[in-house]
Order: C-alpha cells, then structure tokens, then sequence
C-alpha cells in the first residue's frame, strides 16, 4: 500500500541538508523508512546537493603537503565494512530509528495512562527544542490534549486517523502549524499508533501564567 | 607489480565473513609496504584517469571510487583527495567560517571516504552526493548534533517495490541528468538551494538575507524540485 502523505519538500529539504533537528528527524526518518517514493526524492535532493558540490568554486587547490597528510592517515586507519547493525527485536510494526529510541517493538512497550483510554509514553531526544512522543489513541476515539503552537508532526504507525476529510493510515506524515484549527480522530475499529513531535512549550516562570496558561491555550 | 598481484587477489565485494577478512589481510600487506607500494604507484600510473587535471565526469569518479572501495587503490584515492578535497574544504568552511576546522574536518571527511568506500555502490553512481551526504553527517558530528537515520537492513524497513535492475539504470542516468537539470533552474531557485544545502540556513533565515517572505522561499523549493522531478521523470 502506498504512503498517502509525504513529507513536504520544505521539510525534507532540511532533513537532506543536514538543517533539521533531533526531534523533526527522527519523525522524518521513520516516515522515510516505510516511504519508498519519499527516499527517491530524498535521493534526488541529495543528488542535487552532489551536482551543487560540484560546482563549488575552489580558491586553493589541493597542495602536495595535503595529500602528504592524508597519505599518512591512510595506513592506520580501519575499514569500515558493511555496518553491523543489531536492531532490537522487530515485530514489523515501528521501523529503525524509532524502534532503538524505544527499546522494542511494540508488545514490549511501557504505556502511561492519560485517561479516556489512550495512552502515551515520552522519548528522550537531545534536542531541548522538541517534545516527542508516542500515542495510542483508543479507536473511534479523538486525540487527546490537543492543544499546540507552532509546528507539530504526526506520524501513524499503526491504525489510522481522520483529520477533515482526510485519511492518515501507517507511514503517513500530517504536518501541521500553529494556524491549523484540527481534530484529529481514531478511525473505528483499530486503535491508532503514532509518534507525535511537536514544539517544547514554553516555561513561564511566572506562577500566575502557569496557571492560566491552560485557560489561555497559550 | 605488487599492486597487479593485490588487485588479483582481492575478491568482489559482496558481504561475507570471509571476504571481510581477507580484506584485512590486504590492508595489512598495504600497512607494511606503503612506501614502496606508493613509489611504485606513481610509476604505474595506467590510465587517464589517475591524473589529477584531467577532466571527471561522473562515470570516471565512480571508476575511481569503485577501485578505493575494492581494490584499497591509493592512486584512485589520490585523484578523488585532489577533486574533492578543496570542494569539501570551501563546503565546510561556509558554515564554520573558520580556516582551521573546515581543513580538519576536510581530513575527516576523505578518511570517512576511504574507510566507507566499499560501502559505495557503483551501480548507484553518484560519487558527488554520496560525497555530499558523508560531509554533511560530518558537519552534524562536528556540531554535536544528531540526525538519525532510517536502516534499510531492518526488518521492518519497506523496500521500493521497482526491480533492483530497473533503478540501477535509473540512477546511472540521474547523476548526468540532475547535472543538467540543475543547469536549467531560474537562478532565484538555485540560490535557494545552494544557501540551504551549503549554509545550512533554516528557511527563515534565508527569508532574511535575501529580503523576501518566508512563503517566497517555500514555493522557490516546491518548484525547483518540482521541475528536477519532472526532469527526471520526463525519461524514464
């Protein structure tokens, strides 16, 4: 079956020069791993970028003294063969690099309650300037804490949802910002895997906007 | 001589445990010997292609890639160091601004080549952007930043359903053709991408320095991609 809903070429321009962080990565990277047509137009990207380097506009050559100096290098160094990877145990359902962030597959997971039948369990990424999580959003059922600024990427992995009059089913991407007023929901029947990445809310320290931060939905 | 005897020996590489180390029993022979292998490597020089000023085209680079990757070749080696080495210097060099990185992060960028050559595979083609995509994860690490990755030995990982000898052709033919493609792009749209791929400038910041709305940038990327794929496309 094909992926409905690609990654946008804005946001997979980042991904391919490197300009994206941890958190957006890991989203785009899993929807690569299950998007064929993605990863040829990730492939055409880098390509482009390939037939930029070539044009690059060299000031200094390459000197002699150089070359002495990565000659020397070369006699000590390892080849590297093919990447011995040892993915944890893979029951088909979340893909690399996801499945490591995890520990496991998905029978092994550690679920947190957050009421109304789903469930979410928070992944730990170095990157302070997203939050990222997995959800199971019980079928039929809308998703909960729906309130965000800024960016926000979902990612189904399993099940599907509806947002309007759209379909998101396993390898989807739904992009959304700020501006998007949306109500994703569960479809019947199956409950709904995704990872959900979205902007780190800002920390008021201030305890009187602590308070009304959730009234305000800021 | 020695070299001839050494690239007899070495087997295709595909990917067993006994290939891998016989592998390693060449690099030792190469690690012992490397003056003499190299003098007479500059003695050898059999073809064009081992001449630093000699025009590459693609195909060429691949060549000489190919032979790093099977055949541990240092004068293969040398012609790519001579090509790409300034590129990837000035590449590095746009972001960091600092003369001293980007040359260390240049060495570390040709060593990546030369260990990871073998993983090069010909049939995909294109040395530039695969040249490309071990400088940036090079750039990244430099940062300390992380940029994880899909891995297409996971058994979970979706392969492309197109027969593996149907996308070979297709992507010999794509390096030429992107090259060219390239060539056509509206000079806005191309700068676009070079400020994106080279500075590794966000969208906004791009916005900024060429003084035009955010949205301006987004739809420049749309539809210079839009216009490679259809390039791409228009062939196959």
């Amino acid at each position: 079956m094909n992926v409905q809903h690609q990654v946008s070429d804005e946001l997979l321009l980042d991904y391919a020069s490197g300009n994206l962080s941890e958190g957006w990565s890991l989203a785009v990277a899993t929807h690569l791993a299950l998007c064929p047509q993605a990863r040829r137009r990730l492939q055409a990207m880098e390509g482009a970028a390939g037939a930029l380097f070539d044009k690059i506009s060299v000031s200094e050559k390459a000197t002699d003294t150089d070359w002495d100096k990565m000659k020397a290098k070369l006699s000590g160094s390892r080849t590297a063969g093919q990447a011995i990877s040892r993915p944890s145990q893979s029951e088909g359902v979340i893909p690399e690099p996801l499945r490591s962030y995890l520990g496991g597959d998905v029978s092994s997971l550690k679920w947190k309650a957050l009421g109304r039948g789903a469930y979410q369990i928070r992944i730990d990424t170095a990157d302070p300037d997203t939050q990222v999580r997995l959800l199971r959003i019980p079928a039929g059922k809308p998703v909960p804490e729906h309130t965000h600024d800024g960016r926000e990427l979902t990612l189904v992995l399993a099940g599907s949802f509806h947002d309007g009059q759209d379909l998101f089913a396993r390898g989807d991407l739904e992009e959304a910002d700020g501006s998007l007023l949306h109500t994703p929901t569960a479809t019947e029947g199956e409950d709904c895997i995704c990872l959900a990445v979205t902007e780190r809310p800002l920390k008021f320290s201030s305890w009187v906007v602590r308070m009304i931060q959730p009234i305000l939905k800021i | 001589m020695i070299r001839r005897r050494m690239s007899g020996v070495t087997p295709n590489m595909s990917l067993t445990v006994s290939i891998s180390a016989r592998t390693c029993h060449n690099e030792q022979q190469a690690a012992n010997r490397p003056r003499a292998r190299v003098q007479l490597g500059q003695r050898m020089k059999r073809t064009d292609l081992t001449t630093p000023e000699h025009e590459l085209s693609p195909a060429d680079l691949s060549k000489l890639l190919t032979r790093v990757g099977q055949q541990r070749d240092v004068d293969a080696f040398e012609t790519l160091f001579r090509h790409y080495g300034p590129r990837v210097r000035s590449f590095m060099a746009m972001k960091t601004r600092d003369t001293q990185l980007a040359e260390e992060l240049m060495q570390e960028t040709m060593m990546a080549v030369w260990n990871k050559a073998m993983q090069f595979d010909p049939a995909r083609g294109n040395v530039s952007a695969w040249i490309f995509t071990i400088a940036r994860n090079q750039r990244i690490d430099a940062f300390r930043r992380k940029r994880p990755m899909f891995d297409e030995n996971d058994p979970a990982f979706v392969k492309d359903d197109i027969p593996p000898a149907d996308l070979e052709l297709e992507e010999r033919q794509d390096a030429e053709l992107l090259r060219k493609a390239m060539e056509t792009l509206p000079p806005e749209q191309l700068d676009v991408l070079k400020r994106a791929f080279f500075d590794e400038a966000s969208h906004s910041t791009i916005a900024q320095d060429m003084g035009i709305p955010l949205g301006t940038v987004k739809s420049r990327i749309r539809l210079a991609f839009e216009k490679l794929r259809s390039t791409l496309e228009a062939v196959r």
